[in-house]
């Protein structure tokens, strides 16, 4: 089961550039939050601080208060036991290139010394099926490199591989972005699906994919958080003209 | 705010919700007990913080290791050569024993122990400096044609043969020099040197064997000309597109855009490269020693024998007659030591400069 | 005037590029063929049996100078490869953009560029004078030195070509640095990685002024790593200089051994930088 976010006064820099500025808000466990915003907003940042990603960039820091279920996770735990808590899918498929399929999928549990086959064919088998690719690639899930999948079954098994290790939390940087329009609504089913079991945080510049799988909506502008939602009030009634204006197109 | 703009937004939102809500029932997998302890087992891993730090200190302990290796070899030289520095200082580099019978020079005679790096030194320079000579301009014409003239087809065979032949081991091009160059120099180049420039004073008819600092020299381009050449075919790709595009657009021609736009621009990498090739040849070993003829003599005819300083290591070193022997090589081998990290350190600074920021090729 | 001087330049310029193009590439190629023919021409079966025969006999081969280079060069990787690897991984994975990491980089490209003579001496003075005799081992040490600045650039360049998404991707399922970096990292890198060695290996096994003073040479067979012992680059070095024709031909073969050897790690490399030095990336 997932758990909930609670974030407060977060800031962040990437060098002297002040990339996220007071940042609060309470993410709601087992449920999809998007957070939207034009490019270069912080929406990037701002998932990467949830799982300590941010702090590996050289030059950048992060202060503030960021409470997954009981845990501060810039004071009472570092930064690997955290990132095995949340789950992270990147805005391009990084498979690793090395591996088969099912290694890319087995990787997290593998990589951190933990060697039951019987347990873990389990886990690929339905990780793969929750991530609605096991039927694509059963046949060859030990012969085939993960490199040589399409763009979208690769997100897919990125996917897979962030539900193999059976996170609390799913960060979803940009998902589709990088797919055709069939994969985009393939991965769109799937975080409908996925959000019952993990809390899901999903950054996007596409509202309307915000309207379809969130249930609440944060829109950030210049590194601030403007308004921070049901996913209905952001997109038919929002409290700010910014959000407003952002909504309907005026800029962006 | 434009209502009916917003609106005709919204409902296509909604339209476009629903497919996703159809789908909306939960059909995720049930999980066995054995899995279902996936998360305990994960958190109960520790932070590997132990082993990471070990791990980033060991990597950390191999590169230093490349400074202690630096260090390593000049304490070992250092101290083994200070029976012949105390004894001669810095003479041992300029200074020569006059016979006071003959008056003439005596450079180096290790049974009555008279030690000078004067001959090494000069046979050094001499040979090495020959090799630029021949080699640099033929090396630099071999980029300029591979990097802006060369039809695309041929240019990497001709880099792979390049390649090739700077990973040659010194020791065969040696061979190949005492069978094939040395008879040739002998028999061929030398007489009609002697004949045409003999009044100079460069080419005495003294020596029949064909060795020397011409037939060093010459081995010595051969060797260095792929290493300046892949060089400076660096710096010319490094050289951005634009700088050759805005000359052209002045209308020059193609000599004047490389000219300008290309040589101009990658000039200190290119001295670097050719600094670097010097370094090759001052330490370059077996070679030399097989073709310079090894009499430690200064001489002005490039026809006559001398030798280097990692010549005369390779000759005497395994046979020395006496500590002193021993120490006064273990100086000239310090000598050379100090002599090629500065020319390389600054020769890598030099093409660093221009070429900084681009992927380089292996080395 | 002025127009005819710029084009007939610029005509004379293109004709010396190509001459010495033709100058440099002409003798070289010629070099090559001569080496090959001569080797080729030279080989036998008993080259690779035999060990040397006294002087004044005829037939004879190289086996105990195969064996040794064999041998000096397994001790020259085991200390070479693993530092130079470790230092790479330094280099490129964590101390990227550091002073150390430069100094590191310099370093060792200025000690790429240290004669090999200067290397030969001091370990003579470092291991031979200590032990009071020559030795296989001081031998492969001198080789062991010359490998790993060679290595460690090359894995600095290989591991710098490995995307960083794929690192990102290791380090956000929690997997400890350390693994990521050996399972991940280096596992990606390693087709371009292991040709990279393999030309510092050829490089390396062609090199006799480092094992004048260490290795020596034997006339006979030594497997022991305390005894001097032959090696191929050594034994045509003094094969080259004597005046027996039998003794040249020799020579050749074993010249023509080692390049092989060299030709064979040089298309290596270019074969797999050019599809790409990773493992599956497309």
């Amino acid at each position: 089961m997932g758990v909930g976010i609670e974030v407060t006064n977060l800031n962040a820099w990437y060098g002297a550039n002040h990339a996220l500025q007071d940042i609060n808000l309470n993410i709601p466990a087992n449920h999809a939050t998007a957070l939207i915003g034009p490019s270069g907003c912080g929406k990037s940042t701002f998932v990467r601080c949830l799982n300590r990603m941010h702090e590996t960039i050289p030059g950048a820091r992060a202060t503030g208060t960021v409470r997954i279920g009981d845990l501060d996770i810039y004071k009472d735990i570092k930064p690997v036991e955290i990132r095995r808590r949340v789950g992270m899918v990147f805005q391009r498929p990084n498979p690793f290139p090395t591996m088969s399929i099912y290694d890319n999928v087995a990787a997290g549990l593998k990589l951190n010394g933990y060697s039951n086959r019987h347990v873990l064919d389990e886990i690929v088998e339905r990780s793969l099926k929750n991530s609605a690719l096991w039927d694509e690639v059963k046949d060859n899930l030990k012969k085939e490199s993960g490199a040589s999948l399409s763009g979208g079954q690769q997100q897919r098994m990125c996917i897979a591989r962030a539900l193999a290790v059976d996170p609390e939390v799913l960060l979803m940087d940009e998902p589709a972005s990088a797919l055709d329009p069939v994969s985009t609504s393939k991965i769109e089913d799937l975080i409908f699906q996925l959000k019952a079991q993990y809390t899901i945080v999903i950054v996007t510049h596409n509202m309307q994919q915000a309207a379809r799988v969130a249930e609440k909506t944060g829109f950030f502008l210049n590194g601030r958080m403007v308004e921070f939602d049901s996913t209905d009030k952001i997109f038919t009634n929002p409290s700010d003209k910014r959000t407003e204006d952002y909504i309907t197109g005026r800029f962006g | 705010m434009n209502v009916s703009v917003q609106e005709i937004r919204l409902s296509k939102l909604k339209f476009q919700t629903e497919p996703a809500q159809q789908n909306g029932e939960n059909h995720l997998e049930a999980v066995s007990a054995e899995a279902a302890q996936i998360r305990a087992y994960l958190l109960s891993r520790g932070n590997s913080a132990i082993a990471d730090r070990g791990f980033r200190w060991l990597m950390v302990l191999c590169a230093l290791s490349i400074f202690g290796i630096v260090v390593l070899i000049a304490t070992e030289l250092v101290v083994r050569s200070r029976l012949a520095w105390a004894l001669f200082g810095l003479d041992f580099f300029y200074k020569v024993f006059i016979d006071t019978y003959t008056h003439k020079p005596i450079y180096w005679d290790p049974v009555n122990g008279h030690f000078s790096a004067l001959p090494f030194l000069y046979g050094t320079l001499v040979s090495s400096f020959l090799a630029l000579l021949l080699a640099v301009p033929l090396a630099i014409g071999v980029a300029v044609f591979l990097t802006e003239m060369c039809p695309q087809m041929l240019r990497a065979p001709l880099a792979f043969i390049t390649e090739l032949l700077a990973a040659i081991p010194s020791v065969i091009y040696g061979f190949w020099a005492v069978i094939v160059l040395v008879p040739l120099l002998r028999d061929h180049l030398n007489p009609w040197l002697i004949k045409g420039f003999g009044w100079t004073g460069f080419f005495g008819d003294d020596n029949p064997t064909g060795l020397g600092f011409l037939a060093a020299g010459i081995i010595l381009a051969i060797m260095i000309l792929p290493i300046i050449s892949s060089l400076t075919r660096e710096v010319m790709t490094a050289v951005p597109q634009s700088q050759r595009e805005a000359v052209l657009a002045l209308g020059a021609t193609r000599w004047e855009m490389i000219r300008v736009g290309v040589l101009r621009n990658a000039r200190i990498g290119i001295v670097g490269a050719i600094i670097l090739g010097l370094g090759r040849a001052l330490g370059e070993t077996m070679a030399v020693t097989m073709v310079i003829g090894n009499s430690p003599e200064i001489q002005r005819s490039l026809l006559a024998n001398g030798s280097t300083m990692s010549a005369v290591i390779a000759n005497e070193f395994a046979e020395a007659s006496g500590d002193l022997h021993l120490s006064a090589l273990m100086e000239l081998g310090l000598a050379l030591f100090i002599v090629t990290i500065i020319v390389n350190a600054f020769a890598r600074l030099m093409v660093w400069a221009v070429t900084r920021g681009t992927p380089s090729s292996i080395h | 005037m002025r127009a005819r001087i710029r084009t007939l330049s610029d005509g004379a310029a293109t004709g010396l590029a190509v001459l010495a193009t033709v100058l440099v590439v002409a003798p070289l190629v010629a070099i090559f063929a001569y080496l090959i023919y001569k080797g080729a021409s030279s080989l036998s079966w008993a080259f690779f049996v035999e060990t040397p025969k006294p002087v004044g006999e005829v037939g004879g081969g190289m086996a105990n100078a195969i064996l040794g280079s064999a041998i000096l060069l397994a001790v020259g990787s085991l200390i070479g490869v693993p530092v130079g690897i470790a230092g790479g991984i330094f280099l490129a994975e964590f101390g990227r953009g550091t002073k150390l990491a430069n100094a590191v980089r310099f370093t060792a490209d200025v000690l790429n560029g240290v004669p090999s003579i200067v290397m030969g001496i001091a370990v003579y003075s470092l291991i031979v004078v200590p032990q009071g005799h020559f030795s296989a081992l001081s031998g492969g040490v001198a080789l062991g030195i010359m490998m790993v600045p060679t290595v460690c650039r090359t894995t600095e360049e290989m591991l710098l070509m490995v995307p960083n998404a794929v690192r990102e991707a290791a380090l956000a399922l929690g997997v400890p640095n350390w693994r990521s970096v050996l399972a991940i990292t280096l596992k990606t890198a390693s087709p371009g990685i292991i040709t990279g060695c393999m030309l510092a290996f050829a490089r390396v096994a062609g090199e006799t002024a480092p094992l004048i003073f260490t290795a020596f040479g034997n006339v006979g067979w030594n497997t022991r790593l305390d005894e001097p012992m032959a090696a191929l680059p050594l034994q045509i070095y003094v094969y080259a200089l004597s005046p027996y024709d039998d003794w040249h031909r020799l020579a050749w073969a074993g010249s023509l051994v080692l390049i092989v050897l060299i030709v064979l790690a040089v298309s290596l490399v270019r074969f797999v930088t050019s599809r790409g030095v990773l493992k599956g990336a497309s």
